[in-house]
């Protein structure tokens, strides 16, 4: 029950919080955007050039660093990692270039519709559909292995990249890069912008929110938990956009957005897609890099990477809609996801049943070991 | 009623949840016993098989967690 309360409690507050940040000179319908404010990012420190969207997003640091508080003060930081780490830079890569497809992060198609946006709506179903193929690829026994313990500063490296990020996000040295005009240049000052991501990060720490584990929690187990956190993020967001007149029903001029379906619709999936194998929406990837996680901060490095691709080759869909190579790009990456989970589902599958056969002579089975020394 | 032993250390969710409900829903095991690394893990599989109606016995072993899931 209390479980219950507290992640729809946090969903809730990180739709207000959200709706704040517009107030106070955010991107309408981009109060968070995980993907959007990590490419700024990526531009802010010149890895990619596109002038209009280059910040050092408080939020993103915020978030991080209030994960890692809370995990601290719970006694849940715990420096892992590992587990496939190339290949969840890679997943972080294409989260990031279908987000820039769709433009925006799971996170920001809730805001988006909550902000009126419709062509959000095309979004979802090619989301779900995403996590629907990746669940699929779960069930039949798809794992990218076991973390395991690894040296502090492992864990620790993503809190204090974090914390030099904060510092020359305050100290704005002239060869970082601060957009002028452009969404990159609409942004709420940078405390308020700070103590937002500290609290949601928090918030997300404690409830674990996630944008993809409420879909697929839902498809793989009826289980509606975190469900119930993005469905109360969605409501709170739509009643504080509708009540500070945000609220603009419609296809056609959404902020920071672009009409064609069919891309939204595919982008979109394969965010979906590529988080359930990595584990995790862009969100969740941050809150596990506050954790120690340290191969959720590989994760969240390949959407840096990612970023850069899209922004360096022109790939990134703008209001003006999605380019012909981005196109191609959409549909391989699709192939390509499907490529890797089949394969490591067949690898695991094909593992599973030599050690069967091994087992199997010496007739034991699967018998309990639970006494095992940790 | 078997007792089988799930070792899911270092997994991350939602696998510890789906090797546990597997091991669960096998109809001769009356004890599944699931060893977690994190206290998600630890919350997510005890989720799961509450809402199952089994009974959840949590044990902390050093950085671990031993959850004994018993049908009821």
């Amino acid at each position: 029950m209390n479980e219950k309360r507290g992640i729809i409690l946090a969903g809730a507050l990180t739709g207000i919080i959200a709706v704040i940040l517009v107030i106070f000179g955010n991107p309408l319908n981009m109060g968070f955007c995980i993907a959007c404010f990590v490419r700024d990012i990526t531009g802010a420190l010149g890895m990619h050039r596109a002038a209009p969207v280059q910040y050092i997003r408080p939020e993103i640091i915020g978030l991080v660093l209030g994960a890692f508080a809370s995990a601290l003060a719970f006694r849940e930081f715990k420096s892992t990692g590992g587990s496939a780490v190339i290949l969840r830079f890679l997943l972080g890569a294409f989260m990031m270039m279908g987000a820039l497809i769709f433009l925006g992060c799971p996170l920001r198609m809730l805001l988006r519709m909550a902000g009126g946006d419709l062509n959000a709506l095309a979004a979802l179903p090619g989301y779900i559909l995403g996590i629907w193929v990746g669940v699929q690829f779960l069930q039949r026994g798809y794992t990218l292995g076991a973390a395991g313990e690894q040296p502090s500063l492992n864990g620790l490296a993503g809190p204090l990249a974090s914390v030099v990020l904060l510092v020359i996000a305050a100290a704005a040295p002239a060869y970082i890069f601060f957009s002028t005009e452009g969404p990159g240049s609409m942004r709420a000052p940078l405390a308020i912008s700070l103590g937002a991501g500290l609290l949601v990060g928090i918030m997300a720490q404690r409830s674990r929110l996630c944008t993809m584990g409420a879909f697929r929690d839902l498809l793989l187990f009826k289980d509606f938990h975190l469900f119930s956190g993005i469905a109360a993020l969605f409501i709170a967001a739509a009643a504080g956009n509708i009540l500070g007149g945000y609220f603009n029903p419609g296809f056609a001029e959404q902020p920071v957005a672009h009409a064609e379906a069919l891309w939204n619709f595919l982008g979109m999936g394969i965010v979906g897609l590529a988080a359930v194998l990595a584990g995790g929406c862009p969100l969740r990837q941050l809150i596990l890099t506050g954790e120690g996680n340290g191969d959720a901060a590989a994760t969240t490095l390949g959407t840096v990477f990612g970023a850069a691709v899209m922004h360096n080759f022109g790939w990134a869909a703008s209001p003006a809609g999605v380019v012909q190579e981005a196109r191609i790009l959409v549909v391989f990456l699709w192939i390509l996801l499907l490529v890797i989970a089949s394969v490591i589902t067949w690898q695991v599958r094909l593992l599973e049943k030599q050690k069967e056969a091994q087992k199997a002579p010496s007739g034991s089975g699967r018998a309990s070991s639970a006494g095992r020394a940790g | 009623m078997n007792s089988i032993f799930v070792d899911c250390c270092g997994l991350s969710c939602p696998e510890p949840v789906i090797k546990a409900r597997n091991a669960m829903q096998e109809p001769g095991n009356g004890e599944v016993k699931v060893k977690v690394s994190s206290t998600v893990a630890r919350d997510n599989v005890s989720r799961t098989a509450r809402s199952m109606g089994w009974n959840v016995k949590v044990a902390e072993e050093g950085e671990y967690f031993l959850l004994t899931l018993t049908r009821p």
